[in-house]
């Protein structure tokens, strides 16, 4: 038997692919969308596999580092260190700032990024290195993820100071696509917690100028007082590793009731990354991808509507010579279907180049484009019932005239 | 199967509507046509000509009547025939004023069509095709389209469909109404041969001054009734 479908696209051929490409257009954005999503789910995930850490402790009914602020003592980490169960701990600070970086010719260049501060050798420094080193000084050097646009030997400001990329690294972002620079922890904690010179002075003028800090026979007090204002002593979490065997739950539990901190394992981590921060951000996705659903059926079900009156007459005869209305709503459900397969094949390649380009990770799967290829098929089909009453109520009388 | 009674019609009546409003479209048609021959349908517009087509052709159901076609009664005061799709299918042929050919088909499969829906392999479907368009003289435009063809080409292509499964009967209506004397008259004569070589009854509905001359036998239609009368039979060649 002849494919009528097959026939009636290759009659006009150029004008159905091009519908194809048209729709195809908006698929590839659905499933960039999708991917979109996939790729905030992954930052998150690489975020927290990249620290190497098996529990993230920090300020007590937080979600943090990451998804509330946190602040603990930099000494906490020692008494972590002496819970059984707990192999390495070490403190890491978290803040998004604008990094400014300083080009050639002078001009200046910011770049929005999560600055960390980490302690080298201990959990929390980056996984790997694409380029350059680790770093090795105590101070002002840098390592960058790579989506920063740094190189090897940059400098950049961070607040007040200035510090050398000395290595890169890759897929360290934060949950919200920013890229992370990675300092060293007494770095980070000054750029995070310390005031500006102004700022500084003023508050010495004030304690200086305040009666109970001068009291006569207590000398030193002021000094101590304005020493303490100018350090800094806390940072955002201590990350955690356990000792082989032990299960991070259960240290977890025990540092929530000995130390009256929070403990986060990776799990939890990963719930509060992907369900919680990221909550809404998908939700706005999931609207996208309904709306990008509705029109392209909606567009499907116009298209092939409008083919199927434009050839109402050949429906008539077809019915009139002994068609079977399967027959006819096989022609009309194929030529939907084909629609929506040279959609899925165009969306699926634009998708696919241009995923690179986008400024946020795009992460296509294979099951995504799977599910949406199932996805598009249903819709295409459903778009095309439309079409197929039109064509069955088609009475074969009209082909005969009078 | 071989058919030996043509197609025949006994006091066929069509009402539309009910009560008041009720149009009795046919009322006592009587015809018959024999194998082998070509009787032409005349009458004014609104006499009944298409709905009496439309009730030869399976399409619409008469209200009364009777109609055998062979040796089967299709119609006696109801179908009795329960596929009717298959008996259009397979037993009418039709043309129509305009060739109305699917224009996505090329020539062959436009002719194939018909017997590849009544079940006939492809091969065997698109070679009866090709013995039709040489037969009726348009076997060299095989492979072209449609619209590639001129109105005379078209016009016979729809012949050649409307004969692919060889139906004992074949309805044409006004079949020569776009076409010039010549090719009117060529078109009958194609169908006068036809007749005779498949051994059709072919019933032309008309208005064509230019070839009413040509049939031996036709059947008038009258608000909505029939009669019948001799015709010139001029000849064709």
């Amino acid at each position: 038997m002849i494919s009528l479908a097959g026939r009636d696209i290759l009659h006009a051929w150029g004008k159905y692919v091009l519908t194809g490409l048209g729709l195809g257009l908006l698929i590839g954005v659905t499933l960039s969308m999708a991917g979109i999503y996939r790729g905030m789910v992954d930052d998150g995930k690489a975020l927290l596999a990249n620290s190497g850490a098996d529990l993230w402790v920090v300020q007590q009914d937080t979600l943090g580092p990451y998804a509330e602020s946190s602040s603990l003592h930099d000494d906490v980490y020692r008494a972590l260190l002496g819970m059984p169960g707990v192999a390495r701990a070490a403190n890491a600070t978290y803040f998004t700032m604008q990094v400014r970086k300083t080009d050639e010719g002078g001009g200046e260049t910011d770049v929005r990024a999560m600055v960390v501060g980490f302690e080298p050798g201990q959990p929390g420094e980056p996984g790997y290195l694409v380029a350059g080193r680790r770093i090795t000084r105590g101070h002002y050097e840098a390592v960058a993820d790579i989506k920063t646009g740094f190189k090897v030997g940059d400098n950049i400001r961070i607040r007040r100071d200035d510090y050398t990329v000395v290595g890169l690294t890759r897929r360290m972002v934060s949950s919200g696509g920013d890229p992370m620079v990675f300092i060293p922890l007494k770095d980070a904690q000054e750029a995070q917690f310390l005031k500006d010179n102004d700022a500084i002075l003023n508050e010495r003028a004030r304690t200086n100028a305040n009666p109970a800090f001068n009291r006569p026979g207590v000398p030193g007090l002021a000094e101590a007082v304005e020493a303490s204002q100018t350090s800094n002593r806390h940072v955002n979490a201590v990350l955690v590793q356990v000792k082989a065997g032990e299960s991070p739950e259960a240290v977890a539990q025990e540092i929530r009731r000995w130390k009256h901190l929070e403990a986060h394992t990776v799990e939890q981590m990963e719930e509060i990354l992907v369900a919680k921060l990221i909550a809404t951000s998908a939700k706005q996705i999931a609207m996208f991808l309904v709306i990008l659903a509705v029109v392209s059926a909606a567009i499907v079900a116009f298209i092939i509507y409008t083919m199927t009156l434009g050839k109402i007459r050949e429906i008539a005869v077809l019915k009139l010579i002994g068609t079977r209305n399967r027959t006819i709503a096989g022609m009309i459900l194929q030529q939907a279907l084909g629609l929506g397969l040279i959609g899925f094949v165009v969306g699926k390649t634009a998708a696919t180049l241009w995923a690179p380009v986008f400024p946020k990770y795009v992460l296509l799967e294979p099951g995504d484009a799977a599910r949406g290829f199932a996805a598009i098929m249903l819709i295409c089909a459903i778009a095309s019932t439309l079409a197929i009453r039109a064509a069955l109520k088609v009475d074969p009388a009209e082909a005969i005239g009078g | 199967m071989k058919e030996t009674l043509g197609i025949s019609i006994e006091g066929l009546s069509k009402r539309y509507g009910s009560g008041d409003t009720a149009v009795d479209a046919l009322k006592d048609v009587n015809m018959t046509v024999a194998p082998g021959e070509v009787v032409g349908l005349i009458g004014p517009s609104g006499s009944g000509k298409s709905t009496l087509l439309k009730c030869l052709g399976a399409v619409i159901e008469p209200s009364g009547g009777r109609m055998t076609l062979g040796d089967d009664t299709i119609y006696d005061h109801g179908w009795k025939i329960r596929d009717l799709r298959a008996l259009r299918r397979d037993r009418i042929g039709f043309i129509f004023q305009a060739p109305y050919l699917i224009p996505f088909l090329d020539v062959t499969d436009n002719v194939a069509l018909l017997p590849m829906l009544a079940g006939r392999a492809n091969g065997a479907a698109r070679q009866r095709a090709q013995e039709l368009l040489e037969a009726l003289d348009v076997g060299h435009r095989a492979r072209a389209q449609p619209s590639e063809l001129s109105g005379g080409e078209q016009q016979r292509v729809a012949i050649a469909r409307a004969l692919a499964n060889q139906p004992p009967v074949m309805l044409a209506d006004e079949p020569t109404a776009p076409l010039d004397s010549q090719r009117a008259l060529a078109v009958v004569r194609i169908l006068n041969d036809m007749a005779r070589q498949y051994q059709t009854a072919i019933i032309v509905v008309t208005h064509d001054e230019k070839i009413i001359p040509t049939f031996r036998r036709i059947y008038h239609i009258r608000d909505g009734r029939t009669y019948e009368e001799a015709g010139e039979g001029r000849a064709l060649d």
